[in-house]
């Protein structure tokens, strides 16, 4: 049942995201990366880390998809000519294509990374809310704060990113 | 079918990590290849959550936390970016965005 569960949505997750790369209209694009996300979030729910793919749906499925939507949105490049994917040499794709498979064949094959069958049997550690608060708070307090200020930072970039200043155009 | 087990979890992020590095090497539109690196970016979370659950510890998951603040600042900044480089530009496409080669 869980393996089941676990191949449903993992196959779904990476279908997804292979949509994300082929689809050639940026809007699909963005929808399919909606769905992988929704994918991420169900295996965080497998991996029993309930209040990651909460906020994993809120912040990323709900917020920064719509930010990329609304962009795409925003500057409307239907007009421009379409252009073809990147062109490559026949040598450079088969020895990428040679490399990635072997790469996942190598660890499907022969990785076997020791875990403990009690710790991977019991309840996992991140279905509770509290230990999360309490580490927050405590061991991490200090990059809690820094990531305080480089949000501040980010939304005052955003502002001046944005906004069209006067009498600045001849410096440009 | 992949075994619901660590190694199972961590080649699923490893193929939507390749999925997304891909993207970002043959996408053009500058949208599409910074969609590709939040793709990246959330294989690597799944490895994360992953590894914590499989080890009894806490610490890769909050750390997933630190990754999703970084990952919504950096999307707002990365979008103003593009936002006003089409502004100036008319274009996202990367092909076209080469004043620094020359």
């Amino acid at each position: 049942m869980g393996e089941l569960t676990f191949n449903l949505l993992a196959w779904f997750t990476l279908l997804s995201a292979a949509g994300v790369v082929i689809n050639r209209n940026a809007v699909n694009a963005a929808l399919c990366l909606l769905l992988c996300l929704t994918g991420v979030a169900g295996l965080f729910v497998v991996l029993e880390a309930y209040l990651l793919a909460f906020v994993l749906l809120l912040v990323y499925a709900g917020a920064v998809v719509a930010l990329f939507l609304f962009i795409v949105m925003l500057l409307d490049t239907s007009g421009a000519p379409r252009s073809l994917p990147r062109r490559l040499p026949l040598i450079a794709r088969v020895l990428a294509g040679g490399l990635v498979a072997s790469g996942v064949l190598s660890f499907s094959a022969r990785v076997k990374l020791p875990v403990s069958e009690a710790v991977a049997a019991a309840p996992g550690v991140g279905a509770a809310l509290k230990p999360y608060a309490y580490q927050l708070f405590t061991t991490y307090l200090l990059p809690v704060q820094i990531l305080g200020f480089l949000l501040l930072a980010a939304m005052l970039g955003v502002i001046v990113l944005s906004k069209k200043f006067e009498g600045l155009e001849d410096i440009k | 079918m992949i075994p619901a087990t660590l190694d199972g979890h961590l080649l699923v992020s490893g193929a939507l990590f390749a999925l997304g590095l891909l993207g970002v090497l043959l996408r053009r539109n500058t949208l599409v290849v910074f969609m590709c690196l939040e793709l990246m970016l959330v294989a690597s979370t799944v490895a994360l959550v992953a590894f914590s659950r499989y080890n009894g510890i806490l610490d890769g998951n909050v750390f997933v936390f630190f990754i999703l603040t970084v990952a919504a600042a950096e999307v707002a900044v990365g979008l103003a970016i593009i936002v006003a480089l089409f502004r100036r530009r008319q274009t996202v496409q990367v092909d076209e965005l080469n004043s620094l080669r020359n």
